[in-house]
């Protein structure tokens, strides 16, 4: 075992060891929400994570975003076969440990499929790019997409594109070291690169071939600088994940599955609340009754903080894009309204990763006087909301921010009785008339007489 | 010809020693909004017409609690729903239709948590299925026969509940020529009401929503923008007033759709 294969294997075990650490910070942070009960009709889940995460079928919703997205998915997917030779023969110090197992045919094929993916994996993230900052659409220049998110979805794309190239690059020199043996002037001390025979380059990198030094060694160097760089880049891309919105591509697939199954206009009942209420239209309840044994802390009602949120609606703001597609449909913000459920998304997770630092620093209890509401987002914010769905519906991995919307509104009602001044008029006329407008309940059959 | 308009309550109902097959929830703004009331008498008049024997709660019937939950109002609406629920089960109630999708909604999908289970169609659907089953006979090339009609989605039937085809269907069997909005079925936008928003001031922005959806109605000029909820018909009203287009472009529920076409 030489020095580069010890190397490689800490770098190995480092990488994973970092990436689990933060991985289980975000799992953590996501178990601070409350109880769900999300695991009920799994072949429905099975199916709608088929064809939602899998089938990517609310991404082609946009043909352009979601055909390109598609490439670099399937090729992120495809890819992972190589990732894993590359991984062994770092392992073990071998060179393209697949080609004599699958057979210099079968070999030749997967290589040059993820050679042509990793090209469209190129045209797609240079098309992304253009889009974010040349032509600059008007999903990615919003407010919310400022700073360090305008940043992290170059840094995504600009990675991708340097994989890739290496990737490539890493093929073109091995190939040009192939024709050497093919040509008898490899020199002995590298005649492993020689191990596929009848050589004569992969379909995309062969183009690039002409590019590679003219001296053997030289190529060969080229070849270990483009495979370490291809590597080490994938193992610190890993380790970007947890800090950027690309965390998707992990939780894509368990957030669809836990998706909303209900339909889009049915809202949560509180069960708290219908404990109270069912007290308070029960004639025979003793209001001065103590509160059941066991009952803990008052629940809180409606969401004030990250806290009070559930465990998906957590999850739901770790899966969240920022593609935007939510707040493009939704009609307050197009109309100039301070809304944006994309924004209510990336303030959850803001808050969600604050909460979580501060319970690494000063522990599980540890209060910081902020919250969600107000430090985050704003009364005006929740009010603009019409309740539509058309983010929810919008979103390529069936977020649901109309929920935090919702829940958060409870709050600032139940507990807070803070709303707009009609919205309390309308609250009294519900109450006293039975309608939201100040009619007397007596004269709602009166249309029947005017007819 | 107009027919007169019977429509029992289901206390009088009760008192004949009868029952109705369905419930007819008239919801506050069909039962109070001047215009609204206009849609609740068409859906009378073709549910009478079909031969449906069909009742209201009247004076009994009280907000659905739509607008205080929307608004996080919790409370307010579980009191109302337990209020209703007690009503409806109390007159052995087992099928619901409305005029009103926020109604609908909350009806169909929120009640049966606090105990209250129905089955809860939109009028839409109803009057389509009367007209499958062969209970009522449209005759077709009548008022609107070839007519530009435009169909508004709204929220709580389209993407709420998934409800996209049986207004289409009855546009389509006016014989009127049905022409979408560049937003439609799931991606339809809102009129700007739900939510509570019909209850309060817009918040500040460039533009009402209900602006924004007229502007797009009015680009595949249509004769009529049809909606399927009370609200949206309001807003969509307020919208075509706004670009004083009110002589040229009519807003008509559904239900007056076919209620005018037949002459009831």
């Amino acid at each position: 075992m030489g020095v580069s294969n010890i190397v490689f294997i800490v770098l190995l075990v480092a990488a994973g060891a970092l990436f689990a650490k933060n991985a289980g910070k975000i799992a953590r942070n996501i178990r601070l929400g409350r109880d769900l009960k999300r695991n009920d009709r799994p072949g429905e889940r099975w199916k709608i994570m088929a064809r939602v995460a899998l089938g990517q079928s609310k991404m082609v919703v946009r043909p352009v975003a979601g055909i390109m997205h598609i490439l670099i998915y399937v090729g992120f997917i495809i890819i992972n076969i190589e990732v894993l030779e590359i991984v062994l023969d770092g392992i073990f110090g071998t060179h393209r440990l697949f080609a004599p197992v699958l057979g210099n045919t079968l070999y030749y094929f997967i290589i040059n499929s993820f050679e042509v993916l990793a090209l469209l994996v190129i045209v797609a993230c240079v098309v992304f790019l253009v889009r974010r900052n040349i032509l600059r659409l008007s999903r990615f220049t919003q407010p919310e997409m400022k700073s360090w998110p305008a940043t992290d979805a170059n840094i995504i794309l600009v990675v991708e594109i340097l994989l890739m190239g290496a990737f490539l690059t890493m093929n073109a020199a091995d190939s040009t070291l192939m024709m050497y043996a093919h040509l008898g002037a490899l020199p002995d001390d590298l005649m492993h690169y020689a191990s596929l025979p009848g050589h004569d380059g992969f379909l995309v990198s062969q183009w690039i071939t002409g590019l590679t030094p003219d001296d053997p060694y030289a190529v060969a160097n080229l070849e270990r600088a483009a495979w370490w760089f291809h590597i080490v880049g994938i193992f610190a891309f890993l380790n970007y994940l947890p800090y950027s919105k690309h965390f998707h591509i992990l939780l894509s697939f368990p957030n669809v599955w836990y998706s909303n199954l209900a339909a889009k206009g049915q809202f949560t009942n509180h069960e708290a609340v219908t404990r109270e209420v069912k007290l308070m239209l029960d004639p025979s309840a003793d209001p001065y009754a103590a509160p059941a044994e066991g009952g803990g802390e008052p629940e809180r009602f409606g969401a004030k903080d990250v806290r009070d949120l559930t465990w998906k609606q957590l999850m739901d703001a770790y899966t969240c894009t920022e593609c935007g597609r939510c707040t493009d449909e939704c009609p307050a913000n197009q109309t100039g309204k301070l809304l944006s459920p994309r924004k209510i998304m990336m303030d959850t997770r803001d808050r969600l990763e604050e909460v979580g630092k501060n319970i690494d620093k000063h522990g599980k209890e540890h209060d910081d006087g902020k919250a969600l509401l107000r430090d985050y987002i704003s009364e005006e914010e929740l009010w603009a909301c019409t309740t539509c769905n058309a983010c929810v519906q919008a979103c390529p991995v069936n977020i649901d921010p109309l929920s935090i919307i919702m829940d958060l509104r409870r709050y600032l009602i139940m507990e807070e009785s803070k709303s707009p001044e009609s919205i309390t008029a309308m609250f009294n006329n519900v109450e006293n008339n039975g309608a939201p407008w100040a009619f007397s309940q007596a004269d709602r059959a009166k249309w029947i007489e005017e007819s | 010809m107009s027919e007169t308009l019977r429509v029992p309550t289901m206390a009088e109902m009760m008192a004949n020693g009868e029952k109705p097959d369905i419930l007819f929830w008239v919801g506050c703004s069909g039962s109070f909004d001047d215009r609204a009331k206009k849609i609740t008498k068409a859906v009378a008049k073709i549910l009478q017409r079909a031969g449906v024997k069909f009742a209201v709660l009247g004076a009994e019937e009280s907000c659905s609690g739509d607008p205080a939950k929307r608004a996080g109002n919790e409370f307010l609406f579980q009191m109302q729903a337990m209020m209703n629920i007690q009503v409806l089960d109390g007159y052995e109630v087992k099928k619901i239709v409305t005029a009103c999708p926020h109604c609908f909604n909350t009806l169909k999908n929120e009640y049966p948590g606090l105990g209250g289970n129905y089955e809860v169609v939109h009028h839409s659907q109803l009057i389509q299925e009367l007209i499958n089953n062969g209970q009522l006979r449209l005759m077709g090339g009548g008022t609107f026969k070839g007519k530009r009609i435009t169909f508004h989605d709204p929220c709580y039937l389209g993407r709420g509940n998934g409800e996209y085809e049986a207004p289409r269907a009855l546009i389509e069997k006016l014989d009127a020529e049905l022409v979408e909005m560049k937003r439609c079925r799931s991606r339809g936008l809102c009129c700007g009401a739900g939510g509570a928003q019909m209850f309060k001031e817009a918040e500040k922005g460039n533009k009402e929503v209900n602006i924004e959806r007229t502007e797009e109605a009015i680009e595949v000029k249509p004769e009529i923008i049809a909606t399927g909820c009370p609200f949206c018909n309001t807003m969509m009203t307020d919208g075509v007033k706004n670009f004083e287009k009110e002589g040229e472009i009519h807003v008509l529920d559904i239900a007056e759709l076919i209620a005018q076409a037949e002459d009831l």
